[in-house]
């Protein structure tokens, strides 16, 4: 009996929320927001279908209704990534220890 | 071109770096490190997925053009954007991958021979089901980022909306969405899947409208864990095991935050959801008592004379403060008594911006030190051994009440316990009831002296009286 394909990338699903569950639980709570807009850019990693999608229509007919949402797909996850990275490292920057410094 | 399972070990890769992006949040000091983490992993995504595709035709040109153009807008937000507004962009970020989910279902389904799903038509049932579920969650989370996004700009009232039979309207659209992709399996027709999709905006919508301003973190939270759980969709439909990691990470995260939030309010996720909070005021009880009960008034000069002889001073930041601008006069002002040999630090409660963590960036930004910030079950026992306690733009958050009145809306709300400081200077425009709605004891209590300002003007007005 041959197992299908889908229960892998269930496991691979499953193990991940576990992953997750214990690494963000070690996210000082201090770093919360920079939490929330890191995972919503690594989230646009979805950009890879939006990709596939894009590229799907044939040289003839670049601009097929299914590769328009793709294209469109790919502007607003680019948005998210680059926005989403950026701003996390710029509030990350902002992170500063006490400089001990006694006059 | 690649075979396709090197593709799927350089999407494991970057999974895997995803996952120790957000490893690396456990401590600032790692934190830089994370963040580089997961940009090479999203480069080696894209660029592994640009390598799949055999036959390089002119649509590359175009995606890339596309791709540098939501790169410069990205970008340009992202400096662009004041850290007050984080709580916003995060809602607006949300709402692109919501939508981002929804168009490349889409795309699949107008389209799946590219994505080796079958045939227009005759689509594989198990993609089927993971595209339509992807779409549904994507939609829901694209319209709700909308509403959250909304009332969060102050666009739309922060108040909740709600209407009689709300739930069991929901109830019956989120039903119907799976009876939809049910017989979507069945006939494969196009017009249940754009009926899918379309009922699934209606219920992002009517989901968020009803939940109040002061629920905002729980939202913002719970949208972040449904644009994971959208995302993951996609992967199953995609086979892309880089974005089923990513999904599940997102979805687990936002759901521990939400937890968090819900927690830190003493609220039931249920009733954050069923929404209604903060809706109804009942006002006269509240006037009876600003009556009766006298509070002990002061000034800037009054504050800084306390201050200057306290010998250790705790600051609560609020989210008032943020509205105020008030954070970089705080910071000089906290220069001026740690000149003085004070000691200073800051409690900051957990739901004290909009959003989880939000008083933190935000303090971070005015140059305070990380290490000076304390979290609420950090630093509430230091309250009773501390001369002054500075509460500018928190309110709730301090109420007394939460302890003491089972009646209130608030008890068993963990809180700052302030009132065991010596002295506390609370700074406000007002007697007005915060976000709960509910009065304040702490106004009134014999070590309590109101100072009302706004927030920013005071501070700058204490600084200059600290000379």
């Amino acid at each position: 009996m041959e197992i299908d394909p889908f229960i892998f990338r269930l496991s691979i699903f499953i193990l991940s929320i576990f992953i997750g569950y214990y690494v963000v639980w070690s996210v000082t709570p201090s770093l919360h927001t920079p939490l929330m807009s890191v995972t919503n850019a690594i989230s646009s990693v979805i950009i890879v279908g939006a990709i596939i999608a894009a590229l799907a229509g044939s040289s003839k007919n670049i601009f097929s209704t299914s590769s328009i949402f793709g294209f469109i797909a790919i502007i607003l996850a680019a948005i998210n990534i680059f926005g989403g990275f950026l701003v996390t490292q710029r509030m990350l920057q902002m992170y500063k220890k006490k400089k001990d410094k006694k006059k | 071109m690649i075979s396709a399972n090197i593709l799927a070990i350089f999407y494991l890769v970057s999974g895997i770096l995803f996952i120790l992006a957000l490893r690396g949040l456990s401590s600032p000091d790692t934190s830089r490190q994370g963040n580089f983490f997961g940009i090479v992993g999203m480069i080696i995504a894209i660029v592994v997925t640009f390598l799949s595709i055999g036959n390089v035709s002119t649509s590359l040109v175009y995606v890339i053009i596309f791709l540098v153009i939501g790169g410069a807008i990205g970008a340009f937000i992202a400096f662009k954007i004041p850290m007050t507004a984080m709580p916003e962009l995060v809602a607006g970020f949300h709402s692109l991958v919501g939508l981002a989910a929804v168009f490349v279902a889409i795309a699949a389904f107008l389209n799946p021979e590219a994505f080796n799903l079958g045939i227009v038509g005759n689509i594989k049932l198990a993609s089927l089901i993971e595209m339509s579920i992807g779409a549904a969650v994507g939609a829901i989370t694209f319209s709700g980022s909308i509403i959250a996004f909304l009332k969060l700009r102050g666009i739309m009232s922060g108040a909740p909306i709600t209407f009689s039979g709300q739930h069991i309207i929901n109830l019956i659209l989120g039903l119907s969405i799976f009876v939809l992709i049910f017989y979507l399996c069945k006939t494969q027709s196009t017009n249940i899947f754009w009926t899918v999709v379309m009922v699934s905006f209606l219920v992002g919508v009517l989901l968020i409208i009803p939940i109040g301003g002061a629920d905002m973190p729980v939202v913002i939270s719970m949208l972040n864990s449904y644009s994971g759980w959208a995302a993951a969709g996609i992967g199953f439909t995609l086979e892309n095991t880089a974005l089923i990691i990513t999904g599940a990470l997102v979805g687990s995260s936002g759901a521990i935050l939400s937890y968090i939030m819900c927690k830190a309010m003493n609220r039931s996720f249920v009733s954050v959801i069923l929404g209604g909070f903060g809706a109804d005021n009942s006002s006269d009880d509240k006037k009876e008592r600003k009556d009766q009960k006298p509070v002990k008034n002061g000034n800037a000069e009054d504050a800084a004379f306390l201050m200057k002889n306290a010998s250790s001073v705790i600051i609560v930041p609020g989210y008032g403060m943020a509205v105020a601008q008030a954070q970089h006069a705080l910071r000089e002002m906290v220069d001026k008594l740690k000149k003085n040999d004070i000691k200073v630090t800051y409690a900051i409660h957990p739901v004290a911006g909009r959003m989880p963590g939000h008083m933190n960036v935000l303090l971070a930004e005015a140059n305070v030190p990380y290490d000076e910030v304390f979290e609420l079950e950090d630093i509430n026992n230091d309250f009773a051994n501390s001369d002054v306690a500075f509460v500018i733009g928190a309110n709730d958050v301090t109420n007394p009440v939460a302890k003491t009145d089972p009646k209130s809306p608030i008890f068993g709300m963990p809180v700052l316990d302030v009132e065991k400081c010596k002295s506390v200077l609370f700074v406000k425009r007002s007697l007005s009831p915060g976000y709960a709605g509910i009065d304040n004891e702490l106004f009134y209590k014999d070590n309590t002296l109101m100072l009302f300002a706004d927030a920013k003007k005071m501070t700058e007005d204490i600084v200059k009286n600290l000379d």
